[in-house]
């Protein structure tokens, strides 16, 4: 059952996207060369206490993995998704870097991630993150009453296979809400033979594109058993937003976006 | 999030239910519910009590399935 939500509940879903997206860009303008991803983790983590609320990553659990150490996923270039922030690992210039972060406010999750340019990238890191953030811009533009998900997945991988990039298949966006994964799965493809729920108003959606300059496959590291690679080491980059479905169209929660076409 | 993928084993049909519906054992003695995918009722493909199917669970509901494959 995918989960409606009705107006309280949607604010405080804003209410925690808000945070996230605050937070957000406050560490994308701190992201410099010789920063290491353990410092965006801390200052993410001090100001959600100053906020008020919950991580939605630490401690969570997936099946076969450690409990997620951290605030924030930190995935440097050829690393897709939830790479694990440390001391070690110092930012520089060249460098793409997704930021993958989730606040809890009153039981309600907010989700979100961006891509961030590491000082002077290459003209191709730089148009495959671009890429990667108009995709998710049309993905939510398709995010509306009576559309199925597959509108959803169509939107984006359109965009992104007709500049020739590859949609990462073995991760997917997601219903957000009450808990930070519920249904329904939303590819980033056209997902033959599965179930293709139609939009309705109230349904919240974590739409989440992840793109590979490469090929599409990924791997799992085994040591940490969280960060999730290209297996071709191509690059990759990652944008997030929540999403809701209401009335007058799509409402992204936390505010609108820069360039994004409004309802 | 990791994509989840449907989830495939092998039943046994208990009996047959109204509207394509079926009740069948897992080998692991659970029973579910399940109806008969698309292609399946397309091409006329009959199941009877007895016959071992194939059948996908979703992640979310394992006490429902669609039987995508029954075994000759």
């Amino acid at each position: 059952m995918i989960d409606i939500k009705g107006g309280e509940q949607l604010k405080l879903m804003d209410r925690a996207n808000t945070i996230v997206r605050t937070i957000l860009a406050e560490l994308a303008r701190m992201v410099d060369p010789g920063l290491t991803t353990e410092d965006l983790d801390r200052h993410a983590d001090r100001r959600l206490k100053e906020e008020g609320a919950r991580s939605a990553f630490k401690g969570y659990r997936l099946a076969g993995s450690p409990d997620y150490p951290a605030v924030l996923c930190v995935s440097l270039n050829e690393e897709v998704v939830h790479g694990i922030p440390s001391r070690k690992r110092v930012l520089r210039a060249g460098d793409l870097l997704s930021l993958d972060f989730g606040a809890v406010v009153d039981g309600y999750y907010g989700d979100a991630a961006v891509t961030v340019e590491v000082g002077r990238v290459s003209d191709e890191a730089s148009h495959l993150n671009r890429t990667t953030r108009e995709s998710l811009l049309k993905a939510v533009e398709a995010t509306r009453a009576g559309n199925h998900i597959s509108d959803i997945s169509a939107a984006v991988q359109t965009h992104v296979e007709g500049r020739g990039y590859s949609i990462v298949r073995d991760f997917v966006g997601h219903g957000i809400g009450r808990k930070l994964h519920e249904e329904p799965q939303v590819p980033n493809y056209v997902a033959t033979g599965g179930p293709d729920p139609r939009l309705e108003v109230g349904m919240v959606l974590a739409i989440e594109p992840m793109v590979a300059a490469g090929r599409a496959d990924v791997e799992l590291d085994r040591r940490d058993g969280w960060t999730v690679r290209t297996k071709d080491r191509s690059l990759a980059a990652h944008w997030e937003l929540s999403v809701a479905v209401t009335g007058a169209g799509p409402w992204v929660l936390g505010g609108p976006v820069d360039g994004m076409v409004t309802t | 999030m990791p994509k989840e993928d449907a989830i495939q084993v092998e039943a046994k049909v208990l009996e047959t239910l109204p509207n394509a519906m079926f009740r069948l054992q897992l080998d692991n003695t659970h029973k579910v519910l399940a109806h008969i995918s698309g292609k399946m009722r397309k091409n006329f493909i009959r199941i009877l009590p007895g016959d071992r199917v194939l059948v996908e669970l979703s992640p979310y509901d394992l006490a429902r399935g669609r039987i995508v494959y029954r075994f000759k």
